[in-house]
Parts: structure tokens; sequence; C-alpha cells
């Protein structure tokens, strides 16, 4: 639907949206920015903690399964460029198709991030303590990346949930290019979790 | 409703885009395993994230499409980041007891 369409045809009296940009756009350029804010909010917390305290733990052994999940979080965010590519040439079932994968490519994420968890905590890593350092390592790993996946979580649901309602003709173009701006902000985010929490704390 | 005919496919630039993006996380994991200072690792690791983010925002967010858009997000985003910086001085008083407490010393 055209702005002009949704204004009921009074788009000549009314104001015109915000940097050009589509309300339901605009809507999900607010959240992510309000987002930022969150998780730039945790990730200063963690820096002054890790800062402030001397037996800060480096628990990680090795780098293949973070190495392994960016791989697969950019690559979701490449898949979800070639479904929009695809919704905005009008070929439904190829835009489902690469949605359906970025989705897929989300959940296996989510699993191995649940996998890596379980591992730390079968070595006796819980909220409040560690055999490594301080307490709070984990409470503020548990945190910024619980909240990231907690967000990928979301993204995979949300993606299954537009993309078949894109293919049912009861969503556009336009809404399955507004989750991919969510999903790509997932994939942002963790471009900084990644160096900050775990390559700054390798056991090396 | 989105325009099916004429759409131009981006495909090419965002497969450069997304090597790119691969290409940078790969120097970070090396410049993790470098012989270097913390602070210097911390700096460069967060630069490169910083340019990573900037490709994913200009090129898969569309951002670069819209130069109205990208300024609201860059000065909001620019001015959030700066306002949380006023504790950091207060971490390294933790840390080291300076600068504060290092004037008694003398």
């Amino acid at each position: 639907m055209s702005h002009a369409d949704a204004m009921g045809g009074h788009a000549g009296v009314m104001e015109k949206p915000a940097f050009s940009v589509p309300a339901k756009k605009m809507a999900m350029w607010l959240f992510i920015i309000a987002d930022t804010a969150t998780f730039a909010g945790c990730l200063v917390a963690y820096g002054f903690l890790r800062n402030a305290t001397p037996d800060w733990p480096r628990p990680f052994h090795s780098i293949t399964n973070v190495a392994l999940m960016t791989f697969i979080l950019v690559t979701s965010s490449l898949t979800m460029l070639f479904a929009i590519d695809a919704a905005k040439a009008g070929e439904k079932a190829k835009a489902l198709q690469w949605t359906l994968i970025t989705a897929g490519a989300g959940a296996l994420f989510a699993l191995l991030h649940i996998r890596e968890w379980l591992g730390l905590i079968g070595e006796g890593m819980t909220l409040l303590k560690n055999p490594w350092g301080t307490g709070l390592f984990g409470a503020s790993f548990f945190s910024i990346t619980g909240l990231h996946l907690m967000h990928v979580t979301g993204g995979v649901i949300a993606l299954v949930a537009v993309g078949i309602r894109y293919k049912g003709g009861r969503y556009n173009a336009d809404d399955l290019e507004i989750t991919g701006l969510y999903w790509h902000f997932v994939d942002l985010v963790w471009m900084f979790v990644v160096p900050l929490v775990y390559l700054l704390n390798l056991s090396h | 409703m989105a325009m099916a005919e004429g759409h131009k496919s981006n495909a090419g630039r965002y497969v450069v885009v997304y090597i790119c993006i691969l290409a940078i996380a790969f120097l970070q994991f090396v410049i993790a395993y470098s012989n270097i200072t913390a602070p210097q690792m911390f700096a460069r690791m967060l630069f490169l994230a910083v340019v990573e983010a900037a490709l994913a925002l200009l090129f898969f967010m569309h951002l670069s499409d819209n130069h109205g858009l990208l300024w609201f997000v860059v000065v909001f985003t620019v001015f959030v980041l700066l306002a949380m910086q006023y504790g950091w001085t207060d971490s390294f008083r933790e840390l080291l007891g300076a600068p504060w407490s290092s004037y008694s010393k003398s």
C-alpha cells in the first residue's frame, strides 16, 4: 500500500512521513535505535565490570564454536537479503524459501549457543559463581548472550510467521523487508558481542 | 504494495559486502591470538566491529539509500554511546585506586 493510499486519499494535506520512510519501517528503526541503547548499556556495563575486576576469568579455550556461530549468523543476513530481493521481484515461493533458510540458520545458531551454555554450566559456571574467577563473569555473560539469544529466538519465530503470511498474501514484500531489518540488527549486535565477550576472554 | 516489475537485483553487491564482513570478522579472530596488550587488542577489535556494523547498516539495512535516516541514526547512536562513558573513570579508580588516591602516595 502506498503512503497516499494509507492516508485515505488525503496525502496532499497530510504531513509527509519522517525521512521519507513508511510508518511501519520507521517504527522498526525506532525499535532498533532503542534496542541499540539497551545492548550498548549492557556492553558498556560489562566493560566497566571487566575493567574494574582484577580476577576476571578467561574461560574460552577454543574459538571454533564462536567462529561457527558468527559464520552462520552473518550468512543468515545474506540469505535474508536474498529473500527480500526475491520478494521485491514478486517471486513468492523463492522469497519464502530464503526466509525459511534464514530462520533455519537462526535456529542452528540458537542450538549452538545453548550447547555452549550447557558446556559452561557443566564446568561449574552459574549466574553467581564459576571456578575461574569473579562470579560477576557468569552474570554478565549469561545476561548479554541471553538477551541476544532471546532476540535470535524472537527473530526466528517472526521470520517464519511473516514468511508464511507473505506467501499467503496477507503480508507484502515491505513487511518482509522490515522483518529483515530486525534480523540484520541481531547480526549487527553479535559483531560487538563476539570481540568483547568471547575474544577478549580467550584462555591463551 | 511492493513493486515486482522493474526490480533490479542487488545480490552481487550483497555478496561483496558479506565477504568483506566475514573477512573483517576473521581479522578479529587473528587479533585475538596476536601478541599485543589487552588495551591494544580491545581498540583494534572495537574498531573492526564498528567497520563491520557500518557495512551492515549501510548496505544490508540500506541506510546508504536514505541520508536523512542515516544521519538520524548516527547522531542518536553516537549521543547515546557518549552519554554512557561517564562511568569509566570510576572503573579505573576501583581497579587501580587512581587517579584520586595516587595523590596521597606522593
